[in-house]
């Protein structure tokens, strides 16, 4: 398998990842009506999910050539 | 300071500039030092997506439905994630095929067919002009709230302002003329715009910092950080709902209203469908097809951009909500536009300058997205709409035009131009009446329509035209009804009754509840069943529909984009020539001739071609001319060019399927037919040799059965005609009578015997079985065989193995049939015969070793096989008729064992046979 390859293989899992985390019912499990750290639950998981993906595709993408 | 002179100055000032580095970055680029070549601005200029509608809207989109203004930035995120997938593929495409549009791109797919172009191009202007519309509005409505600085508006009535006093529609003019300098300025192959994407980068560092700058003016300075403001925004909802204070610290309302994903027209169905369709719009949208596929440098960019365009996308976003919040706050009597709290809030503060930086980000995000749109929809009005019809109007003076170039150009100024004034004339009658993020919503829903048949395009080969046409129609009718129609009811152009009662008072077809569906926003109402139409009828139609030869060609080249290497495959597929000089004046017609002349001597050079010797273009280079002109005026107008010049037709389907096959499958095809000719070969010779052997057995059974005949006759007609033959003499003649007629019976036996086996009605008598006693009995009856030869026969019986399941009939019958043979074979009186039995727990293995005179290597293999009999030169035919191996083969087969000689001439030969010891080994079968 070719480092591109590769590297297109990671990301489509992270795609896949970013789907599960951002749609129903994984969503409905932090639509709740919490604060944490005085932010709202369900603002600070997606900020936070959202953040985590764009951390795993830079790194992902970061293979050498 | 903030006079209407001030602002104005600023304004065009910040416009100046864009012209100022939009004019840097094209002479860079002229001189061949691109300021733009790297990931960077490549992401930068991706960030075009966010729009006024972003600045400004997502704020009011906050305020009206939470957290739900996300999922417009969530979707672009995921399919960033895809983009080695999906925008690779379509940037790869697009380079080879020297594709400038999406309308170019779907025609192109589909068989250059101009109908589709039109199609797309025509959805497309009617989809984009509300989305300029609503920036045209941001702006004007930007510029009138900042002019009456530090006084705050209430409203708007943009229809009591002239249209000559309005800076919008100055700053539209501004924008056409930007769009025509840089977007327009030559026609080229590529319709790269170096300037212009230099500018739209910096307009993204302008627009996220200013956004930044007011997020955090309001976070940190006018309240305490994220958490106070949550705080804040809490016991503020409280304070309005007094029933719901109990409940805790926090409010539920609070969280009802803006914090969780709840209620109707903000329910998880919505949520994924937003996401579903801002994932379409990125790639999608004719600006964001213009950045991230025609201005495409280099594709390595994407490597960066796949987390860089989403990293500014989250930091975009990050403050939207606490604005809300204090917008809210500030004004809790909601008689402030939420959509404009970003720039009101720095105003009620009064900061100034804070306040400019803002608009001017406002600005900076309408502008951007206009200038690209323009672009972008100048070039499909161009090239996919009015040269598609201006080509074939029998216009004289077109004919007689030497150069078309300054034609295209113009068509293109006056279609931005068209554009710019069709998107103020919406804003100024219909824009009016609408949020901004229910137009932005609109046009995204509209652009999710090209995603079939776009997709499809590049991943199944199956879609037809037909069915792209079918599947287009099919969902833009159903948007025009749930959403454009109802819009217009909004404007007050149609009855109310359309949306309350629907048409005619018929309930089922309610645009907001078609067919009775209910729990859907309007937007994901309509984009389900919009799409749900387009799919159904594009890939419906495009399996009823055949695709025409080009079709066929296109969608190759398409979907396997990767797999031929380069622009040269497509020459395949195109057999016409053309007269060069021909070939040479319609490229100088729409490029000019010095362009042409460069694109002409770059192609020699490359193909060390000398134009001295050439008349005549051959395919390739006509393909090439195509795909040169295609730049310019579009795939489908290029090929309709082409042919008007070329002197043979394109293939026809079963040519263009022949050669798809060569190219595409030459190695797997012929090597699968190598290998099927190799087998009927094979399979012939086998047949051949088969009949010849047959003949050969007919003859020796004939053959053996005519001895034992005329021996019985003869004796027979002796006995008859001498009655008074001895005692002696008649009794040994009877004696030789019955044992041939032994042997025929034995032959005849045989023959049926082989008959049943080969015709599989051999009825099987499986008994457990003594394999000593199989021995012994097929011993017994051929003592007479032996003894008249006088061989003897010595016996190894080693192991006496436990008895095994089978056919003892037929084992006995197998032992004879070697016993005999190792008897023909052994001379009379020095022939010796040895039976020798070993067993294991597995396998009990019967040897018969002879003495005579063995069998050549190259018939070892063969013996087993039908009819097959070994001739030897010497000895002349020998005895039997051949069957007796191949019956013993079939037995043996039978009960899984396995039969076998070894041999070597001169010293007599070995013939085996194994069978499983295990009762159940030899009985399941």
């Amino acid at each position: 398998m070719t480092p591109k390859a590769r590297k297109n293989k990671r990301l489509v899992g992270l795609f896949l990842l970013g789907c599960v985390l951002f749609n129903y019912p994984l969503l409905s499990l932090f639509n709740l009506e919490t604060m944490i750290f005085g932010m709202p639950l369900l603002f600070l998981y997606i900020f936070t999910g959202w953040a985590l993906l764009i951390l795993l595709a830079a790194i992902a993408t970061k293979t050498r050539q | 300071m903030l006079e209407t002179g001030g602002i104005l100055f600023v304004s065009f000032g910040y416009i100046s500039l864009l012209f100022a580095i939009a004019y840097y970055g094209d002479k860079r680029a002229d001189a061949g030092r691109s300021i733009i070549s790297n990931p960077y601005i490549y992401a930068l200029s991706l960030a075009v997506y966010c729009t006024a509608w972003t600045f400004y809207g997502s704020v009011g989109l906050a305020v009206r439905g939470g957290l739900g203004f996300l999922t417009i930035y969530i979707g672009p995120t995921l399919m960033a994630l895809l983009g080695w997938s999906i925008w690779q593929k379509i940037i790869r495409i697009s380079k080879i095929h020297r594709i400038t549009s999406i309308a170019d791109f779907i025609a192109s797919r589909y068989g250059k067919s101009t109908t589709l172009g039109g199609i797309v191009t025509i959805i497309a202007v009617i989809g984009i002009i509300p989305y300029i519309a609503l920036q045209l509005k941001a702006i004007s409505t930007g510029f009138l709230l900042i002019s009456q600085y530090p006084e705050i508006s209430v409203s708007f009535h943009f229809s009591e302002i002239p249209i000559l006093g309005d800076s919008a529609f100055y700053i539209a003019l501004l924008l056409a003329l930007f769009a025509i300098l840089f977007g327009t300025r030559h026609l080229d192959a590529t319709e790269r715009h170096e300037g212009l994407v230099a500018a739209i980068a910096f307009e993204s560092i302008v627009k996220l910092a200013a956004t930044l700058t007011v997020g955090i003016f309001v976070t940190y300075v006018i309240h305490n950080g994220f958490g106070d403001l949550f705080q804040k925004a809490a016991e503020y909802a409280d304070l309005k709902n007094p029933l719901s204070w109990e409940s805790g610290s926090v409010s539920s309302v609070i969280f009802d209203k803006y914090l969780t994903i709840k209620g109707p027209g903000n329910s998880y169905m919505d949520w994924s469908i937003y996401v579903f369709i801002s994932m379409l719009a990125i790639i999608f949208l004719p600006r964001q097809f213009q950045v991230a596929v025609v201005e495409n440098v280099n594709e390595e960019h994407l490597n960066k951009a796949i987390w860089l365009f989403p990293l500014y996308l989250l930091a975009i976003n990050i403050f939207v909500l606490p604005v809300a919040f204090s917008g809210v706050l500030q004004f809790p009597d909601g008689s402030i536009d939420a959509d404009t709290f970003v720039l009101v809030l720095p105003m009620v503060e009064r900061q100034q300058l804070i306040a400019l930086f803002v608009y001017l980000g406002g600005v900076s995000a309408a502008t951007g997205m206009v200038i690209v749109e323009t672009i972008a929809l100048s070039t499909m009005i161009c090239n996919d709409l009015v040269m598609p019809v201006l080509l074939r109007l029998p216009i004289e003076t077109l004919g007689r035009l030497r150069d078309y170039s300054g034609l295209l150009l113009t068509i293109r100024r006056c279609s931005i131009v068209f554009v710019l004034l069709l998107g103020y004339a919406y804003f100024r009658t219909i824009g009016e009446f609408y949020a901004l993020v229910s137009i932005g919503l609109m046009s995204f829903a509209l652009v999710a329509q090209f995603a079939p048949a776009m997709l499809g395009g590049i991943f199944w080969k199956g879609g037809t035209r037909t069915g792209a046409i079918c599947g287009l129609l099919a969902g833009f009718v159903i948007w025009t009804y749930t959403l454009f129609l109802p819009s217009l009811v909004q404007a007050g152009i149609i009855s109310q009754n359309f949306v309350t009662q629907g048409p005619f008072g018929i309930e089922l077809l309610k645009p907001f509840q078609l067919f009775g569906l209910q729990h859907f926003n309007r937007i994901s109402h309509s984009v389900f069943w919009s799409m749900l139409a387009n799919i159904g009828f594009y890939i419906g139609a495009s399996i009823v529909s055949g695709p025409r030869a080009i079709e066929h060609t296109q969608a190759a080249l398409f979907v396997d984009v990767f797999r031929f290497s380069g622009a040269a495959s497509e020459s395949h597929f195109w057999r016409g020539t053309a007269n060069l000089p021909d070939l040479k004046s319609l490229l100088i017609r729409f490029l000019g001739k010095r362009r042409t002349d460069a694109a002409l001597s770059d192609y020699a050079d490359k193909r060390k071609l000398s134009w001295n010797y050439l008349v005549t273009a051959d395919a390739d280079l006509v393909s090439h001319a195509e795909r040169l002109l295609a730049g310019a005026i579009g795939s489908a107008s290029a090929r309709v060019m082409v042919a008007s010049v070329v002197k043979e037709e394109s293939l026809g389907i079963e040519e263009v399927l022949n050669i798809l096959d060569e190219t595409q499958q030459v190695i797997a095809y012929s090597r699968e037919l190598e290998k099927a000719t190799a087998e009927l070969q094979e399979a012939n010779r086998r047949l051949q040799d088969l009949d010849r052997l047959k003949d050969e057995f007919i003859s020796t059974v004939t053959h053996e059965l005519r001895t034992p005949l005329t021996s019985v006759r003869s004796l027979a007609e002796i006995l008859h005609t001498n009655p008074d033959i001895d005692e002696d003499q008649h009794k040994s003649f009877t004696g030789i009578i019955i044992k041939e007629s032994e042997r025929l019976t034995r032959l005849i036996n045989q023959v049926l015997d082989y008959e049943k086996i080969e015709s599989a009605q051999m009825n099987w008598v499986i008994t457990s079985v003594d394999i000593k006693e199989i021995i012994q009995d097929a011993v017994a009856s051929t003592r007479q065989l032996v003894e008249d030869k006088n061989i003897t026969i010595d016996y190894e019986l080693n192991d006496l193995p436990p008895p095994i399941s089978g056919d003892r009939d037929r084992l006995v019958q197998v032992m004879v049939n070697l016993i005999s043979n190792a008897t023909k074979f052994c001379d009379s009186d020095r022939g010796k015969i040895v039976i020798r039995l070993t067993s294991s727990h597995k396998q009990v293995q019967i040897d018969v070793q002879d003495n005579g005179i063995g069998i050549k290597t190259e018939y070892q293999s063969k013996i087993f096989d039908k009819f097959q009999q070994v001739s030897d030169p010497t000895r002349g035919r020998p005895y039997g008729t051949g069957i007796g191996l191949t019956i013993s083969k079939r037995i043996i087969d039978f009960h899984h064992g396995r039969i076998w000689v070894e041999s070597k001439p001169g010293h007599g030969s070995t013939f085996s046979f194994s069978l499983p010891a295990t009762r159940e080994a030899a009985l399941t079968r």
